[in-house]
């Protein structure tokens, strides 16, 4: 009854990131698995039980015991039950895999990224601004300068919170929460005050024209689809096959141990929470110049805490993101024609979410209860992020 | 723009200030009421090694549980209830759901940060998400409407406000409600209690040393346990603050970040409950700013200058001073962190091994 | 090993030992772990007023068994005995409330409190039900340590003592409690010879008034210098019970280690050649802003082995991080080759030949959860042949570690595993094969052998030696003076933040070299001032 993700793990590539050739990575890369898999398993029957309290609130008042199949069904019917449901399901997904990458890749390096919400309102902000002022461009142009926009505007709110941890270690968690509300703020008066385009009923900034993302193959699946997909394989590689992501992952494990080998903590540190911000910012990016087409003076959003849960839930890596944001993708898709056909709010999927996160962590308490082994230590890197939570200035 | 090269001339800001914090200090101990009390969690919390940062959500939660057991209650009995001390048993039964709901929260970040040896930051994330997401879910289907008011605030005996000097002092801490007042005896009596009594010198032993604690016989888990739910107590109680005495509603996600900003006033106090009480004044003070600006506006050039701005950019104008405490929290946090010691063993799972 | 300067102090232990009945026995203790026997049919008898020495090398399982003794760990087999008493004890709590008191190897101290507060924690003497009692506590504790010879200020606080007087606290603790049976695991691991001197005179007092000891340790002259008897475990069993009186140096060693050992190294020739290294007035600040390397200055010679003697915390840490990279220097120089490298970031230290053994070498040394081949490559990885620009090279990285692991026979099941994985003799080698190899000018070795069994400690110090036959220049920095004594050949002494005396390492007196770690003075100057 549940969503698409774990049918076949790609086999070759192990879901944790330190052994390579280990014996039968299949087989690893399913014990892996089953811990998260078990964790929506539980949320779900828990979101169940919610739903079934839930039926004693509306009217008329009583246990509607068939609530739950009810909601199940619009839910699954909403995410896969035609092609629209699909698309919509992948294009719900695409700004996850780069929210997902955003929270993911800060993990390697030993950041917790909460600040994915700002950083995607900026990109989105910039990418409407540069986008509005080539709007008549041919796209060729207008695109790549939009989206690059982005991307820099991403960068530049990752770098603040990454530049502040390394030279005085202010802790990300803390400052990027600060962030985002500034971001809020802060955007939300530019749109109001300066960059309101004129003759529309709520404020917003003017059109984005040719730098729209276009559509491919089907009606509704946007170009970002596309970008979302390719990022996988290229951040895959930077994290696990290159020079740099050799650096953040030792940062992430262990800094002291980096600074000691001759590696600079600070200049990774901060290089990360820049590419988190980017990778952030291109969701926003999909969102403005793939859905909406332009920036509403408020923009609530929540895919940057669902980034959060993709990028645990994917254990931070490329694969595990993808199935994680497809599956919240899914939900999202779902969720407003369970919310019609169900008259259950849509934010039962925040909770369902927060029950998921929840077993996740208990790792130990359902691994017990499940039989399931565990293989190899806790990661290091989740480590280093509470180690550094009373912070020294990073070396 | 010269506007802005008028506005940071320090010295009309400085005498501006001077004059007006007596007239808002109320307001800025109003201000501070959640984050202290959220502070006051951070520090049961992180002084026995556990890093907490689902405060947020904690005190999310407490102001809806507040809120809606205040409801029901006052909606089920309509008459004139009987006033205890002067309180609505509404209001009242209203703070003991709020503690529940923080302790009941609290518990569960207990239980993975301690048992389960989760990654604490992440347990505290998963607390917030979870409070946004049942809070959320709940005001949406349940829809409720009406109120149950709020706690009065008490008014001091003339005498003592119309002091020349001193007297805003007394206006400041005694003009207010009992959530207000409670806030301010918590963080003495906690100031006292960590560094003089006994459970105080159990408590930052297991937050500097969890095995030296472990080695004289003192149950280590049971220390943390504990804290981490007298810490909820405390985040409720913001919670509750927040809806049953600063406003008689509830919104999606009212806290606002005041959580988070309670951790900085913790750092900024260096883990103890009078300094991060002073942060939290600290923090409150950029937020009343704000409100100073707009019941008194200031005199002469400066004042001219902030109405031309206002004029011109109305959203930004409103959204700079909206902005400024988190601003403040981050340049504090900055220069702060990194001269301010943690507890040793703030945020290490504790693990009984027996070496070999 | 080095002969005596000062003489052996007279008498050991108590007189009434002979007859009385054992104030502990442990018959047939049996511990086991996943996939290794801690302890295995262990028997053990301790009598009053007895100080007895559990001999091992580390590792073998005598740590486990105090554990057990101390409620830290249960047994699987076996039965303890207290005053012919068969026992169970659950828990450290239960341990003190019968007597039994452990000074542990790692002090359990919390260095922000004070002195009455760690003695006090867990056992606190209250005022009421909630407030502590901190004067009658006071007073108490000066008098306990005015009973045993020593005067302590229960007000300073624990980090600011010297390890000495922490573990003076340490005992107190004990004390404080009532405990009759002493455990003391490696307590003179890190005290300097007068300090031991001092510890064991403080240990003689409390068995003449009736307590047990239980002095473990892997010092052999000290256990002969100290014990009423001897226990030697091996691999988790007893292997014999000795009198210092009918045994020597090599015997224990033979029994410890189960085959002849080379109690030392041979040393062979040193060929010094030109200075590598000039360290010249140099001033550094730890974290605190304290100035804790306070104008220091000497040469480092290729093809030499420079010891620097010194009780922990007199500095040489920062003078460690100031030469390797890690710390930059507030005044002086620091040259290698004539160019002033004190500005240079570690990386472009190490590209100039210079390598690091640190001392906590999980926390500094390895990344635990990488495989060893990565750890091996944790210095080189950037540079050809392991990557080009952006793009690693993995199928050399895996080359060059199946070398390192013949080479520097390092037991592992294979280079992928995660180093974690290796036992601590196995890790150190990981982390030397990383750092000796290449063309090296410098190696600076902080504590290089701390903590590893007998085999390894002899593997490393042979390479030393090696690396510095073929002309490395090598700083040696240990608090081990045994370690400096055995293999350097000029040792000088950092105290205060200053180095104080040189000597040279093949005439050097251990307790003169004591004497000026402990004190800053040297003997002459000693003899003069008291004369």
């Amino acid at each position: 009854m549940s969503e698409p993700p774990a049918s076949a793990p790609v086999a070759p590539v192990p879901s944790t990131p330190a052994p390579r050739r280990m014996p039968a990575p299949l087989a690893r890369a399913i014990n892996v698995s089953l811990v998260p898999l078990i964790s929506i398993a539980l949320a779900l029957v828990v979101g169940a039980v919610i739903i079934l309290l839930s039926s004693l609130a509306v009217e008329p008042p009583g246990i509607d015991w068939g609530l739950p199949l009810t909601a199940y069904a619009a839910l699954l019917q909403g995410s896969l039950g035609s092609e629209k449901a699909i698309v919509t399901t992948l294009v719900e997904a695409s700004p996850l895999i780069f929210t997902g990458l955003a929270v993911g890749v800060g993990f390697k390096a030993g950041l917790f990224n909460i600040g994915a919400n700002g950083q995607l309102l900026w990109g989105g902000f910039a990418a409407a601004m540069v986008g509005a002022a080539v709007a008549d461009q041919p796209a060729i142009l207008a695109i790549p300068l939009a989206v690059g926009a982005g991307m820099l505007a991403g960068a530049a709110w990752g770098f603040i919170p990454g530049a502040l941890k390394a030279y005085t270690g202010a802790h990300e968690v803390v400052t990027t929460i600060m962030l985002n509300a500034i971001a809020v703020i802060t955007i939300s008066g530019l749109v109001n005050d300066i960059f309101k385009a004129p003759g529309y009923t709520f404020a917003r900034t003017a059109d984005v024209g040719n730098a729209a993302l276009p559509n491919v193959f089907v009606p509704g699946l946007n170009l970002g689809v596309l970008f979302a997909f390719a990022a996988l394989p290229i951040i895959y590689w930077l994290v696990w096959r290159s020079t740099i992501g050799f650096e953040i992952r030792t940062v992430g494990a262990n800094p002291s141990a980096a600074a000691y080998a001759g590696m600079s903590p600070r200049r990774i540190i901060v290089i990360t929470m820049a590419l988190c911000g980017l990778l952030a910012g291109m969701a926003g990016v999909l969102e403005i110049l793939g859905v909406v087409g332009s920036y509403p003076a408020i923009f609530g959003t929540n895919l940057g805490f669902d980034g959060i849960t993709v990028a645990l839930l994917g254990r931070a890596h490329p694969v595990g993101i993808l199935f994680a944001s497809l599956l919240l993708g899914g939900m999202r898709a779902g969720a407003p024609l369970m919310q019609i056909q169900a008259d259950i709010p849509v934010e039962i999927i925040d909770v369902i979410q927060a029950v998921i996160l929840f077993f996740l962590a208990a790792d130990r308490m359902v691994r017990h209860v499940f039989r399931v082994r565990a293989v190899g230590a806790a990661p290091e890197e989740l480590q280093t992020i509470t180690r550094s939570y009373g912070g020294k200035a990073a070396v | 723009m010269e506007v802005i090269g008028d506005f940071v001339n320090g010295i009309p800001i400085l005498g501006y200030l001077i004059e007006t914090i007596p007239a808002i200090a109320p307001i800025i101990l109003r201000l501070a009421t959640p984050i202290a009390l959220g502070a006051m969690a951070g520090v049961m919390c992180e002084r026995s090694g556990v890093v907490n940062i689902g405060i947020e959500g904690m005190m999310l939660t407490g102001a809806f549980a507040g809120f809606m057991a205040a409801l029901v209650v006052s909606e089920a009995f309509p008459e004139e209830p009987t006033w205890i001390l002067g309180m609505s048993p509404a209001l009242l039964i209203g703070v003991v759901a709020a503690v529940l709901a923080g302790v009941l929260l609290s518990v569960v970040h207990a239980w993975l940060s301690i048992s389960m040896r989760a990654d604490q930051i992440i347990s505290g994330t998963i607390i917030n998400l979870a409070a946004l997401g049942i809070t959320g879910y709940l005001n949406r289907l349940i829809k409720p409407l009406g109120s149950a008011g709020t706690f009065e605030t008490w008014k001091p005996p003339e005498a003592l406000v119309d002091l020349p000097l001193v007297g805003w002092i007394f206006d400041m801490f005694l003009a207010q409600g009992p959530l207000v007042m409670a806030a301010v005896v918590i963080v003495v009596i906690l100031q006292i209690m960590l560094f003089r009594s006994r459970w105080g010198l159990r408590t930052r032993a297991v937050g500097e040393n969890p095995k030296a604690a472990d080695t004289v016989g003192i149950n280590v888990i049971v220390v943390r346990y504990r804290n981490v739910i007298i810490g909820g107590v405390f985040a409720g109680l913001a919670g509750a603050y927040l809806t049953l005495e600063a406003t008689g509603s509830f919104q999606n996600g009212m806290t606002a970040g005041r959580g988070f900003i309670a951790l900085a006033a913790v750092i900024f106090g260096r883990w103890t409950p009078v300094g991060a009480f002073i942060g939290a004044l600290l923090f409150a003070s950029s937020d009343a700013i704000g409100v100073a600006v707009r019941l008194n506006p200031p005199p002469g050039e400066l004042g001219n200058a902030l109405a031309s701005v206002q004029a011109s950019f109305p959203s930004l104008y409103n959204n700079f001073f909206a902005a400024l405490p988190y601003v403040v929290t981050i340049i504090i946090l900055a220069g702060v962190v990194g001269r301010s010691v943690a507890p040793a063993a703030d945020g290490q799972p504790y693990e009984k091994e027996s070496a070999t | 090993m080095r002969p005596s300067g000062q003489g052996v102090e007279a008498g050991r232990g108590s007189m009434t030992e002979t007859l009385a009945a054992p104030a502990l026995e442990m018959r047939g203790i049996t511990k086991r772990y996943p996939g290794v026997v801690a302890n295995d049919r262990i028997d053990l008898e301790v009598r009053p007023g007895e100080i007895h020495a559990l001999l091992g090398e580390n590792g073998a399982g005598k740590s486990t068994l105090m554990n057990i003794l101390y409620g830290l760990a249960r047994p699987d087999e076996g039965e303890i005995l207290l005053d012919d008493q068969a026992v169970r004890i659950a828990d450290p709590a239960d341990a003190i409330a019968r007597g039994i008191g452990m000074v542990h190897q790692h002090f359990m101290l919390v260095p922000v409190l004070s002195v009455t507060d760690n003695i006090l924690l867990g056992d606190e003497t209250m005022a009421n039900r909630v407030f502590i009692d901190q004067k009658e506590a006071r007073r108490r504790i000066v008098d306990l340590g005015k009973r045993f010879g020593f005067e302590i200020d229960p007000d300073a606080a624990v980090g600011s003592l010297s390890v000495g007087w922490q573990q003076r606290v340490e005992i107190l603790k004990a004390l404080y409690r009532e405990a009759r049976i002493l455990v003391l695991d490696e307590p003179t691991a890190v005290l300097t010879p007068q300090e031991t001197v001092e510890i064991f005179g403080v240990l003689r007092r409390l068995a003449a008034e009736g307590h047990s000891i239980i002095f473990i340790s892997h010092k052999l002259y000290e256990v002969l210098e100290i014990a009423d008897r001897i226990t030697v475990i091996r691999r988790g069993r007893v292997v014999g019970t000795r009198l210092p009186a009918e045994t020597d140096e090599s015997d224990l060693a033979e029994l410890m280690v189960g085959r002849e050992v080379q109690l030392t190294v041979d040393r062979g020739e040193s060929a010094p050649g030109q200075a590598v290294v000039r360290v010249e007035d140099l001033r550094v600040r730890d974290d605190r802003g304290h100035e804790t390397v306070r104008g220091v200055s000497f040469e480092l010679r290729a093809g030499e082995i420079l010891g620097i003697a010194g009780v922990a915390g007199n500095g040489q840490d920062e003078l460690v991080e100031a030469i390797t990279g890690l710390r930059k220097p507030t005044g002086g120089r620091v040259t290698l080759d004539a160019e002033d490298i004190a500005r240079l970031s570690v990386r472009r230290r190490r590209e100039r030949g210079i390598g690091y053994i640190p001392g906590d070498r999980q926390r500094f040394g390895l990344v635990l959860g990488f495989p060893v081949d990565d750890n091996l490559v944790l210095a080189t990885y950037y540079r050809p042949p392991y990557a080009s620009g952006p793009v690693r090279n993995e199928r050399a990285v895996v080359e060059s570690a199946r070398e390192a692991i013949e080479r520097y026979d390092i037991r592992t099941p294979s280079a992928e595993v995660p180093a974690g994985t290796l036992s601590g003799g196995n890790q150190q080698k990981v982390i030397v094969a990383r750092e000796f190899s290449g063309e090296k000018r410098v190696l600076v070795l902080d504590q290089p052998t701390r903590g590893l069994d007998v085999g390894s400690i002899e593997f490393i110090h042979k390479q030393t030696i090696q690396k510095r036959d073929a002309g490395t220049a090598i700083l040696l920095v240990s608090a081990e003076l045994d370690e400096i004594l055995e293999l350097a050949d000029r040792i000088m002494v950092m105290y205060r933040g200053e180095l104080v005396a040189e000597f040279d390492g093949r005439t050097a007196v251990k307790e003169d070299v004591g004497l000026v770690m402990a004190t800053g003075v040297r003997p002459s100057e000693h003899a003069e001032a008291s004369a």
